[in-house]
């Protein structure tokens, strides 16, 4: 007897803005499968989920919820034909009790009993092996504690579909196997579990199907016990792994950055940079490994010095500068590339000129009596311009219409220009298309050829491979190993970015 | 079948940025007329009246700068503060504080020669002025405390506070009871020019409106305004210091509205009473919003915002009620509001599917 | 002696804090669902004139207090339009409607002004309670609708905290990617709140001109519409505090006028500024304290765009 998958989807194109998420993308489910959407950062899984889940809608393709075409104009009709999505920023009311964010919504009767709701959920919960708290307030929850609750409302509203997207990025271990013994559970049920991750170790452990998307296509739908984590590994990335392309003999110089038992808070309250070592020298570009999440951002805005350490220290050449603030730092020669391009780079509703002094606007050099000396700095924006192919139709204009690739340029050129003895950037090819991606890794060996010290934080392996010197893996915020790239390989990295040990083969 | 869908703006072109609000006012114009029409008025005569009154003679014409000066002072104050995105709506209040502070030097210091008391006058009523705004400027910056509440509260106890004075120890004895303090002696008149009431006021906005444009476009204070009104993060990637930024152009656009209360007190009414702005502090966000926050716009609007109001007084005179006017302020208003939508989005008809 | 006047004060403190009381809970029903209407003193005034022309024209003062309502709705929905579909600055549109109403009012009240009301509202002494001395003369011997404006404050507290509707209230005001993503109607909850708040504004408007004065006069609430949005506030948006609070302003309203006649030297300016002060003081205190679960709705006055990315 065939079956007849719960959801279809054909030939679904969605793009944004300068952007195509998904290109004629064809995905199936069937119930009772635990099925894993796999793909790197910015692959289109999360877009095409979302289209699943009614806030987008595709430009193309089409959507059959078991066997019926449906059209999915909004989140609620996508709820009501049973599909439930658990976003990795969860979508609770902080203020509102446990029991209230489960029932919202889906609750019959107009009047409203707190005490019995709570009992209800309570039971509820109980049933599918969850111990809650009613009465508690999401705000005072951990964000493990918060998805529980994400997943209940969902069982609450009786989805037979549940998408998860990244969801054991804010798990503990323990937690995971609670996760996917619960997942595991409704899948035996009939349900249809959708695991939207990037974590190669997890889909081999508790998938049983596995769809793999790169750049926004489908590159292969495959059963578990058909591959494994190479061959995986290698789906997502594509390209035969090259080892240092740029190789001429690496002519690295004195320790430039040291960070010593460095510890961090994050925003939650707990560490999210734990005793890490770390050291650039002049010349050679390290970079950060890990899935984001980490603890690489605080890492970055440490170094940056937009957050406090809570231990350890920080040197600059032989200087002290855990005290020093961020316009101090960038004076003594540190200059940081931020993972948020938009939202803190740069300023989108600025023009070109504007952004480009963003940080140095109050030197003496750009005083003109009481004012700023545009004429220079439009000389200086020509010239870097011209030095960095950075495409743009209108000096004047916002630079919000300019692509990500020459957002990303000029970014760069922007702190390379202050002639940095540091260079810190984070996810520096992120969201770019290939031919950009190049032309920033490009400009970046040429900045370490000059003998800058340079640490990248990045995600994609075969970058890596192909431009770092150092790589040191972060997991759970700490740094599991620092190795040159000459003397490891993508499984060891990869294995170690998933907390797992990794067996060196002794040949 | 067909639907409309709304699709924001990438970018805008000219003809859209002006056609729109000027499409917006016809529009209101239009409904306001056929408003007069159904209640029995001659909408072409009415309108036509409001021209008359606003510009129809030189006097007029004096009259209605003398209205917009404090609007221009007002509407320049509280978009300083709004380019930081802070909202200031106590211009009304910070008003009434500088008009207080400029009444008491001008009461206690009347014998000085003119010159040095107006300038006495002028700096009391920045001072009253930056004062009111100092407080929802403090606890916005360093407790984030909701400044368009604060500053909107503030708007009543200023307000009260000259009530105090004015019917308590501040009143005129000769003044038969009257909420009023006595008159200030000559020194403490604003100059004028020629036979009308246009007071140095205006010169006063007119610099303002220039230091403003030179400042914000050109200098590194500016810049940094710019950019922690786009994006606080930003700002701080930047260095800059955000929390003092948000307390100093609070105080300089509390000042800035105290002024205005200082020019009203010293150019018009020459004397401390109760109803020293009929609202010009919040006609004031008005202007600055319509003006898109730019200086010379500014002056601009509030001209024609004076217009507006005068030529409603002139209707008066012809049994059309002065309410009209604000039914013409108010629908004006919601067009325009109604029109910036357009601005911002674009309607696009999409084909869907028939299933 | 001293009682006396004490009762009298509570007794004209209810009085005087009703108007206020309906609008409030009108603009906390607003502000709850996280639109905030600036636009309250026109609204009252609407209400006011419109009321107090249906009551001439039909004798009734019933039917005032309904066309009161409705017209206090009807400028509301220009509001929320605005606000909710359009996307727009709810600040300048809230003072545009404040500017407006009170321009509308004043040109349909022209020929009203001064009139007396031709349906007087008398009070009604509820039986029983009303014999208890003292309590019973200032609790229990008032119009209607100071009944009414206490009854519609326990009413909103419980349709706000114990039903389904009020949670959807409360979470399109909070979250309203939340509400939206398990299906809840953001624009529809908040077109019903605001057109609400409208219609609330409005009766307390009337009760101005058919209760409190009773006659029309242009500008007649005199700032009381801006009491209503402090107190909103300083209730911390919850209705029962509201009915406090309002009787409380309007303590302070009443003894502008008591303090002279005792002889208390006390300007009643001074008083006139507690009510803005303490809301003050409050917000600085709920604000500092950062206590999670009071404080304004999070998404007040920010418009709602669902593929904002």
């Amino acid at each position: 007897m065939k079956r007849l998958p719960v959801i279809e989807m054909n030939g679904i194109t969605k793009s944004f803005p300068g952007v195509v998420a998904n290109k004629d993308v064809h995905f199936r489910v069937y119930p009772g499968e635990i099925h894993a959407l796999l793909g790197e950062n910015g692959a289109g899984k999360s877009t095409l989920m979302s289209i699943l889940a009614g806030l987008y809608r595709p430009n193309s393709g089409t959507i059959k919820v078991k066997g019926e075409k449906l059209d999915f104009s909004s989140p609620r009709k996508a709820l009501a034909a049973g599909i439930g999505m658990i976003y990795q920023h969860f979508r609770l009311i902080n203020k509102f009790s446990v029991a209230d964010n489960i029932i919202l919504g889906a609750h019959n009767a107009l009047k409203m009993n707190k005490k019995q709701i709570e009992k209800e959920t309570l039971e509820f919960a109980k049933s599918f092996g969850f111990d809650i708290n009613p009465a508690a307030r999401v705000y005072q929850l951990s964000l493990g504690e918060q998805q529980k609750i994400e997943i209940i409302k969902m069982l609450y509203r009786g989805c037979d579909i549940l998408i998860m997207d990244e969801p054991t990025t804010v798990l503990t271990p323990h937690e995971v196997q609670d996760l996917f013994k619960t997942l595991r559970f409704m899948a035996d049920q009939g349900k249809a579990v959708v695991l939207i991750t990037h974590k190669l170790h997890e889909v081999m452990e508790f998938a049983d199907y596995v769809t793999v998307l790169r750049h926004g296509k489908v590159v292969g739908s495959k059963r578990i016990e058909d591959v494994d984590e190479t061959i995986l590994a290698r789906m997502m990335v594509a390209r035969e792994v090259i080892f240092n392309e740029s190789s001429h003999p690496l002519m690295t110089g004195d320790t430039i950055l040291e960070l010593n038992n460095v510890s961090i808070f994050g925003d939650q309250g707990y560490l999210a940079v734990q005793d890490v070592d770390l050291d650039v020298k002049n010349g050679e570009i390290v970079a950060i490994a890990g899935v984001a999440g980490n603890g690489q951002r605080e890492l970055v805005e440490a170094i940056a010095g937009l957050r406090k350490l809570h231990t350890g220290t920080i040197r600059l050449a032989d200087q002290v500068i855990n005290d020093f603030n961020i316009r101090q730092r960038l004076e003594q020669g540190i200059n940081v590339v931020p993972e948020d391009r938009m939202g803190m780079g740069l300023v989108p509703n600025l023009n070109l000129l504007d952004n480009i002094i963003l940080r140095t606007y109050y030197l003496k050099k750009y005083r003109d009596r009481m004012f700023i000396d545009y004429k220079l700095i439009r000389q200086e924006a020509e010239m870097m311009v011209e030095n960095y192919n950075i495409f743009l139709s209108d000096i004047n204009h916002p630079i919000n219409y300019m692509s990500g690739g020459n957002l990303q340029k000029l970014l760069l050129a922007r702190e390379i220009s202050q002639q940095p003895r540091v260079l810190v950037a984070a996810y520096p090819s992120r969201g770019l298309d290939i031919a950009a991606a190049e032309s920033i890794f490009h400009i970046l060996l040429q900045e370490r050829d000059k003998g800058t010290g340079i640490l990248l934080i990045l995600e994609d392996l075969e970058d890596i491979f192909r431009y770092a010197d150092r790589v040191a893996v972060m997991y759970a915020g700490g740094i599991q190993k620092i190795l040159h790239v000459v003397e490891t390989n993508i499984d060891e990295i990869g294995a170690l970015m998933l907390g797992a040990e990794y067996e060196r083969k002794t040949s | 079948m067909i639907k409309a869908k709304m699709i924001k703006r990438q970018y805008r072109s000219l003809s859209v940025d002006i056609g729109v609000p000027v499409f917006s006012i016809l529009l209101a114009f239009v409904v306001s007329g056929a408003f007069l029409y159904f209640s029995g008025f001659d909408p072409g005569e009415t309108f036509l009246r409001m021209f008359k009154g606003a510009f129809g003679s030189s006097y007029a014409i004096a009259e209605t700068i003398v209205k917009a000066i404090p609007l221009m002072l007002a509407g320049l104050a509280v978009s300083l503060a709004f380019r930081m995105k802070l909202w200031n709506i106590g211009a009304e209040g910070q008003l009434y504080m500088g008009a207080f502070a400029a009444s008491w030097v001008a009461l206690t210091c009347g014998h000085l020669s003119s010159w040095l008391l107006l300038l006495l006058m002028f700096l009391a009523g920045f001072l009253g002025g930056a004062v009111w705004g100092f407080i929802p400027g403090f606890l916005r910056g360093y407790w984030q405390v909701n400044e368009t509440i604060v500053t909107l509260m503030l708007n009543y106890v200023a307000i009260s506070w000259v009530g105090y004075l004015v019917f308590g120890p501040w009143k005129d004895p000769a003044s038969k009871g009257f909420p009023l303090t006595p008159r200030f002696s000559d020194a403490a008149y604003l100059p004028t020019f020629g036979d009308s009431r246009v007071h140095l006021g205006l010169l006063i906005a007119i610099v303002i409106a220039l230091i403003f444009y030179l400042v914000l476009r050109y200098s590194r204070w500016g810049y940094e305004i710019k950019v922690i009104g786009e994006s606080q993060n930003a700002a701080r990637y930047a260095g800059m210091n955000v929390a003092r930024n948000i307390v100093l152009v609070m105080i300089i656009s509390g000042g800035i509205a105290g002024i205005t209360g200082m020019i009203e007190v010293s150019g018009i009414t020459h004397r401390l009473q109760q109803d020293i702005s009929p609202g010009y502090g919040f006609s004031a966000v008005i202007v600055a919003w319509l003006a898109r926050l730019h200086p010379f716009s500014i002056i601009l609007v509030a001209f024609l915002f004076g217009a507006l109001l005068v030529g409603g007084f002139g209707v008066q005179t012809f049994g059309i009620p002065y309410s009209i006017v604000l039914m013409l302020e108010g629908s004006i208003l919601f067009f325009l509001l109604a029109g910036e939508f357009l601005l911002r989005y674009k309607i696009v008809l999409v084909r869907k599917e028939v299933q | 002696m001293d009682n006396i006047v004490i009762a009298a004060l509570l007794t004209a403190a209810i009085v005087a804090g009703t108007p206020i009381l309906f609008a409030a809970l009108g603009e906390l029903l607003a502000e709850r669902s996280g639109i905030l209407n600036l636009g309250v003193e026109g609204m009252m005034l609407v209400g006011a004139v419109v009321g107090f022309i249906f009551t001439i024209k039909t004798g009734n003062h019933w039917y005032g207090f309904l066309a009161a309502m409705i017209s206090g709705g009807m400028t509301a929905l220009i509001h929320a339009f605005i606000s909710i579909t359009l996307k727009g600055n709810q600040v300048v549109s809230g003072l545009a409607l404040t500017i407006f109403g009170t321009g509308t009012s004043g040109f349909l009240g022209k020929a009203y002004q001064g009139l007396p009301t031709s349906d007087p509202v008398t009070a009604i002494a509820i039986p029983f309670l009303s014999d208890i001395p003292i309590l019973g003369r200032i609790f229990f011997n008032h119009d209607p609708l100071v009944y009414i404006g206490f009854i519609l404050a326990i009413i909103f507290w419980l349709v706000m905290y114990r039903t389904k509707w009020g949670l959807n209230i409360r979470a399109v005001g909070e979250n309203p990617a939340a509400a939206d993503a398990v299906g809840i109607s953001v624009s529809r909850v908040r077109y019903f709140c605001t057109i609400i708040g409208g219609m609330m504004a409005g009766l307390g408007g009337a009760y101005l001109s058919l209760v409190y004065a009773p006659s029309w006069q242009e500008n007649m609430t005199a700032g009381r519409g801006w009491i209503a949005v402090a107190l909103v506030i300083f209730a911390l948006w919850n209705p029962l505090w509201a009915i406090a609070g309002s009787y409380l302003f309007g303590a302070v309203e009443a003894m502008t006028f008591g303090l002279q006649i005792v002889g208390i030297k006390i300007s009643p300016f001074f008083l006139q500024m507690l009510p803005y002060l303490f809301t003050i003081l409050v917000l600085v205190i709920v604000t500092i304290k950062m206590r999670q679960d009071a404080g304004a709705p999070s998404a007040l006055s920010v418009a709602y765009d669902r593929e904002e990315r």
